[in-house]
């Protein structure tokens, strides 16, 4: 198995936010051309990797898709004032974490990033009643070490802020840094692409490196109406058990990977992952989902006429936070599972796809 | 003028990102001796781990003795101590000295002598409620996490992982404070003039109660002090656009000359004197606004019997957080203030 590292150490050092995935989208572009047969964007910007099957025949291949969203979650600039930036929310974002925390500001005005972090103003600078307790987004501002009018030459109303923690190599082969959501899942796609290379598979593949996901899905609705699967696969990453999450909603890192029950999940795609998990001894946990999965594959099951779906999750630790961490043996797991499930398809599998 | 070039950058930088955690200062303490070494007349490591230099003055052809001026910054930084070990790589913490615990959650960390990567976690969003959101996480409900199979001790120091950046007119790092004042101290070192005994102590524990300082003002008995230090600007914008009158200090406005705060009133000669200098020297400085807050000056002036002292401070914004921000124009200033401030200093001057 190739060492994933350096490219996920790549992929959370650039940004990438929802409806700015562009930075990221290059890098996973250029890391998935030589493992898939065709690579396109879509209309909206997410990344449609091809790796063909093996059935040949007059009918078109059945198709498996397997979506990684690639956007981030971050700040948006809404005012500055005498060259403090104020901002809000892309995605969900707990302002508890963000008083000290490093970002980058893309400066439109001038394309620069900047490099700048996130202040809490003194308890006498807030209006009454804001001197104690958490200090709510808006009154949080970003100082870039500029001036006013350094400032106001390059950043524009509109501008992205994004995390800017540096990726940190932890003890029991783990891995903290921003944005492990959704990079994490990117880089177990592409070793499951790596583990396809050896394998014959009969359906073919859609690598999905999708946008919006933080938002509104809207890269998982679009791409599935586009690319039409026969199946479809969100990977994602789940709570792992940590500081503040210790509860069953969340997993241990390091000790396998989870699988998706509930309503976005046909039943017997979860049986086929849990029998192929068995089969190559990847440690997994089913994981609860009783209403939504909160992935895309609440979009892409809706997509045309239905598409059965499967959620395939990576424990991390303080999800949505500048230090997220994970265990890279839970992301080799991941794409090694992938790629069993994938080589376990045969031809005439989705007549097998039964309701009980 | 004194200017700050690469060798002063460099310097900064390495102070900067060195761990010093109130009682435990060896880090900077090393950086210290080394830079200090080639320029001292005498050079030690006191009792409580402060280094102590002196630069002899000429005794010129009057028998006058020269002015023992005492020059302070301090060494260490606030941060944290490891109190437990919480099992599977958690371990719980205290904070050293003033830390807002708001500045802790989804922070990077290093933790012991040989800087082990570490984090402190928050719940994810996804988890927390909104009335819940409104609330400050305790530090008794946070853990610094060094991943499954992080090892420290009950009683390593740690601190913010954050890195020395400089941006444009500025520098952004951890513990500028009194990083900054260790650096200038450093470089008027090698800039003595010699009208003057220069006593310089870079002192150890000022964040927990001004120790350092207290025992290295006793042992070189100066006739004054200067206490050379960073201070808090709050210079930011107000949320209601009403105008900031409690700014303290303002960044890019010069060295922050006190006139009084909680620890001492600053002697009226010496805040003259600086005053009249910077005017003199064409070289641009503040008045802080008097108010809370302490600096070594308070411990040195009531040593013995007693020594008129006076602080001088480069402002910097978010004080004892991972990334505070200083202006390299106010380091400059303050470094030529007191450079000219040496110079010109007389004993007539404590005749006033």
């Amino acid at each position: 198995m190739t060492d994933i590292l350096p490219f996920l150490k790549s992929i959370i050092s650039v940004s990438g936010l929802s409806g700015y995935e562009t930075p990221v989208a290059n890098l996973i572009e250029e890391k998935w051309t030589p493992l898939v047969d065709e690579i396109s964007r879509s209309r909206l910007g997410s990344i449609h990797g091809l790796k063909k099957g093996s059935v040949s025949g007059k009918a078109p291949r059945p198709s498996v898709l397997i979506a990684a969203h690639m956007d981030a979650i971050g700040l948006m600039v809404t005012r500055i004032v005498d060259g403090f930036i104020y901002v809000t929310n892309i995605g969900g974002v707990d302002s508890r974490v963000l008083p000290g925390t490093p970002v980058m500001v893309h400066a439109t005005k001038s394309g620069e990033s900047l490099y700048g972090v996130v202040a809490m103003p003194p308890a006498n600078l807030l209006p009454e009643g804001q001197s104690s307790g958490a200090v709510a987004l808006k009154y949080l501002m970003i100082d870039t070490g500029l001036t006013a009018s350094e400032v106001s030459k390059r950043v524009h109303n509109g501008d992205r802020v994004s995390f800017n923690t540096e990726p940190v190599e932890m003890s029991g082969g783990c891995v903290s840094g921003h944005t492990l959501d959704n990079r994490a899942s990117i880089a177990a796609l592409t070793i499951c692409l790596e583990e396809l290379k050896s394998k014959t598979h009969a359906w073919d593949v859609w690598a999905l490196a999708s946008i919006q996901e933080e938002v509104t899905f809207a890269g998982a609705y679009t791409s599935l109406n586009q690319l039409r699967p026969t199946i479809a696969v969100a990977l994602d990453v789940t709570f792992g058990k940590g500081t503040g999450a210790n509860d069953y909603q969340a997993f241990p890192i390091g000790k396998g990977v989870t699988l998706g029950i509930g309503p976005s999940i046909h039943p017997f795609l979860h049986k086929r992952f849990k029998e192929v998990a068995e089969k190559v001894e990847i440690p997994v946990k089913s994981e609860a989902m009783p209403e939504h999965s909160s992935t895309d594959a609440d979009a892409m099951q809706l997509t045309a006429e239905g598409i059965p779906t499967m959620v395939l999750s990576i424990p991390q630790r303080y999800m949505h936070t500048p230090v997220e961490l994970v265990a890279l043996k839970d992301i080799q797991r991941a794409g090694r599972l992938l790629a069993e499930f994938v080589a376990s398809l045969e031809a005439d599998f989705i007549n097998q796809i039964a309701w009980d | 003028m004194l200017s700050l070039g690469a060798t002063q950058f460099k310097l900064l930088e390495k102070l900067c990102n060195a761990m010093s955690v109130s009682g435990d200062e060896g880090e900077v303490r090393r950086i210290v001796l080394e830079e200090a070494k080639p320029y001292a007349d005498e050079i030690k490591v006191d009792a409580l781990g402060s280094v102590l230099v002196r630069k002899k003055g000429l005794t010129a052809s009057s028998h006058k003795k020269p002015l023992k001026v005492l020059l302070d910054a301090h060494m260490d930084e606030v941060g944290f101590m490891i109190v437990n070990d919480d099992e599977n790589g958690f371990y719980n913490f205290e904070t050293v000295g003033g830390i807002d615990p708001r500045h802790l959650v989804g922070k990077q960390v290093i933790v012991g002598r040989d800087h082990i990567p570490g984090v402190i976690g928050a719940k994810p969003i996804h988890l927390t409620t909104v009335d819940e959101r409104k609330n400050t996480i305790s530090t008794d409900a946070m853990r610094i996490d060094l991943g499954p199979e992080g090892k420290a001790k009950v009683g390593d120091r740690a601190t913010f992982a954050t890195k020395f950046k400089r941006v444009g007119p500025s520098i952004m790092s951890k513990s500028i404070d009194d990083r900054i004042g260790v650096a200038i101290l450093i470089e008027l070192l090698k800039h003595a003039p010699k009208n003057i005994e220069l006593c310089l102590s870079f002192s150890v524990q000022e964040e927990v109660g001004l120790r350092g300082a207290k025992v290295a003002a006793h042992y070189f008995e100066p006739d004054l002090a200067i206490a050379v230090d960073s201070t808090p600007a709050r210079d930011l914008p107000d949320y209601e656009g009403n105008e900031n009158i409690t700014y303290n200090t303002k960044l890019g406005e010069g060295p922050a000359i006190y006139l009084a705060n909680s620890s001492t009133i600053d002697d009226p000669r010496l805040v003259r004197f600086l005053e009249e200098t910077a005017i003199k020297e064409n070289i641009q400085f503040q008045f802080r606004q008097p108010g809370g807050g302490g600096t070594n000056a308070g411990a040195i002036q009531r040593s013995r019997a007693g020594v008129p002292v006076v602080s001088v401070s480069v402002p910097h914004r978010y004080t004892h957080s991972p990334v505070s921000v200083s202006r390299i124009s106010d380091w400059k200033n303050t470094l030529n203030l007191l450079h000219m401030a040496l110079k010109n200093m007389t004993a007539d001057l404590l005749n006033r």
